[in-house]
């Protein structure tokens, strides 16, 4: 679990970019932060690491502070997915992904043989590993990422818009594989992303933000469909417009659903799982 | 021409192979200071250099204070070192060393701005100490604009140790002083020549080294057919912003 208290980050230059936040993100689930460009969704991620230190508030992960613990360490035992991969471009794969467990001092052929194993696990294809990221496309960059954000076992993954460059078609593929992994590993994931359809199809919990970290609403995604908190929450989602104002229209003796402009987006049909989860495709 | 042939002839006089003043001699002693000068002004300007690209403060300074120097001209600097320090080697050194400084300070400092920033964000962020960010990440990155630095700082100290026996050092500049002060021209090209040789040389093997040294993952996008990122923008619903540069 991971506990912010009335945190506040200020930074040299004076801008306040995030004003008395609280959150609990519980454990093994995913939080998922979305906001526009500048509401410092990336900021509240990065104080978990300490890759920005907070100016006020506290801190907690599992109950310990971590101002008390040395940053290196505290880094090293949360993984860390970001845009645009940060891998080392002279380094192999393989070594890439065995970066963290090599600087914890992991024999080298043990950490080579983990490495491989979390390509498996990320979908890559083991032939992959001699290559350099260079000659990867960006979806495989994407990938050998979130291996390497696995590498060490950490409890929490953090990842910032890990999936923002790369084309609809990898990115959604790359989402799928994030909600398998996710089942299969149960991690504590933070997610930042702008894209609010991302943040519902992936966040058990999801925040959405305003300027100066401010949260509007924060609830599942069926909480925040079904009540938007305010009137920027409901537009932020779309739920005036487009393809989620949804309304049904009986025609020819079936239910047809259609979205604000009148298209048809399906027909409603009995025995839905009626559990809130999203149906297995 | 025949200034030309007479220099080449004089350089492959037996009479000149052995002695004090042969040109063996010579030749070890011009490498011998240019090594030295080399080796010393690295000591000085990679540490300092790689210091200013990590934390990215005190370029300013640097550039101008090294700039500054850099503009003294040599052959005066030589001459005013040689009447406090005396006739011998430290002048040359240390006016040699004010030469070779500044190019291999902006090769060390530049190689480390040349790596993407991201890259060392990312590095601090899966939990690399600073100490481990420079020596696996911006090292091994920064090495092929080191090279360039050191390679041409080597050029210019190559050139210029002509001027070290002019206060007594030694070196190959003895037979364009000598060659002068007896109008003996043949003399004096075939000093130049040696010293343009040894430049050459030294050109080689930085050239070839500058080809080692880049790492091979970097080389590896350059040489090879691989999927680059279209320069086209991807018509996506939201497309990703670049929150924190």
């Amino acid at each position: 679990m991971i506990e912010f208290r009335q945190v506040s980050k200020r930074f040299p230059d004076g801008t306040l970019a995030v004003e008395d936040f609280s959150l609990v993100i519980p454990s093994r689930k995913t939080t998922v932060f979305v906001g526009s460009s500048g509401c410092g969704k990336t900021t509240i991620l990065r104080m978990i690491n300490r890759m920005i230190d907070r100016s006020s508030g506290s801190i907690e992960i599992d109950g310990e502070d971590i101002v008390a613990l040395d940053k290196v360490k505290l880094r090293r035992r949360i993984g860390y997915v970001m845009q645009n991969s940060g891998l080392l471009p002279h380094r192999k794969v393989v070594d890439n992904v065995a970066t963290v467990p090599l600087l914890n001092g992991v024999p080298k052929k043990e950490a080579h043989t983990r490495a491989l194993e979390l390509l498996d696990t990320v979908g890559l294809d083991r032939s992959l590993a001699n290559r350099y990221p260079s000659q990867l496309s960006g979806g495989q960059q994407q990938r050998v990422g979130v291996a390497r954000g696995l590498a060490a076992d950490p409890n929490i993954l953090l990842m910032d818009e890990p999936f923002g460059a790369v084309d609809p078609l990898v990115r959604a593929e790359l989402q799928q594989e994030l909600i398998r992994l996710q089942r299969e590993l149960d991690k504590t994931v933070v997610f930042v992303t702008h894209d609010i359809d991302e943040a519902f199809l992936l966040g058990d919990q999801v925040v959405i933000l305003q300027k100066g970290g401010v949260i509007v609403q924060k609830g599942s995604p069926t909480e925040i469909l079904t009540a938007p908190a305010n009137d920027f929450v409901a537009d932020f989602i779309g739920a005036t417009k487009g393809k989620r104002a949804l309304h049904i229209d009986r025609r020819d003796g079936r239910d047809v659903v259609l979205d604000s402009e009148g298209r048809a987006a399906g027909v409603l049909v009995d025995g839905s799982t009626g559990t809130g989860e999203e149906v297995p495709t | 021409m025949n200034l030309l042939v007479d220099a080449f002839a004089w350089i492959f006089d037996p009479a000149h192979q052995a002695g004090a003043n042969g040109i063996p001699t010579r030749l070890v002693q011009h490498l011998g200071i240019s090594l030295l000068v080399l080796l010393v002004a690295s000591a000085i300007a990679i540490p300092v250099g790689y210091l200013i690209g990590h934390t990215g403060k005190g370029r300013t300074l640097a550039v101008s204070l090294t700039g500054g120097f850099r503009s003294l001209p040599t052959l005066g600097l030589l001459i005013i070192l040689a009447l406090w320090l005396g006739v011998g080697l430290e002048a040359p050194l240390i006016a040699l060393i004010v030469l070779a400084v500044p190019p291999i300070l902006a090769g060390a400092y530049s190689g480390f701005e040349a790596v993407d920033r991201r890259t060392i964000d990312a590095a601090r962020a899966v939990g690399m100490t600073e100490w481990q960010i420079v020596s696996k990440v911006e090292v091994p990155l920064g090495l092929p604009l080191l090279i360039g630095g050191l390679r041409s700082g080597t050029l210019q100290i190559i050139a210029t140790a002509t001027l070290a026996d002019y206060v007594g050092a030694g070196g190959l500049g003895h037979f364009i002083f000598v060659g002068q002060k007896s109008n003996d021209y043949p003399q004096m090209l075939a000093g130049s020549l040696l010293v343009i040789a040894l430049a050459l040389l030294s050109e080689g093997i930085f050239a070839l080294l500058q080809k080692l040294v880049v790492p091979r993952g970097v080389v590896a996008n350059q040489s090879t057919d691989v999927r680059r990122p279209s320069s086209r923008r991807v018509a996506v619903v939201g497309f990703p912003t670049e929150e924190r540069k």
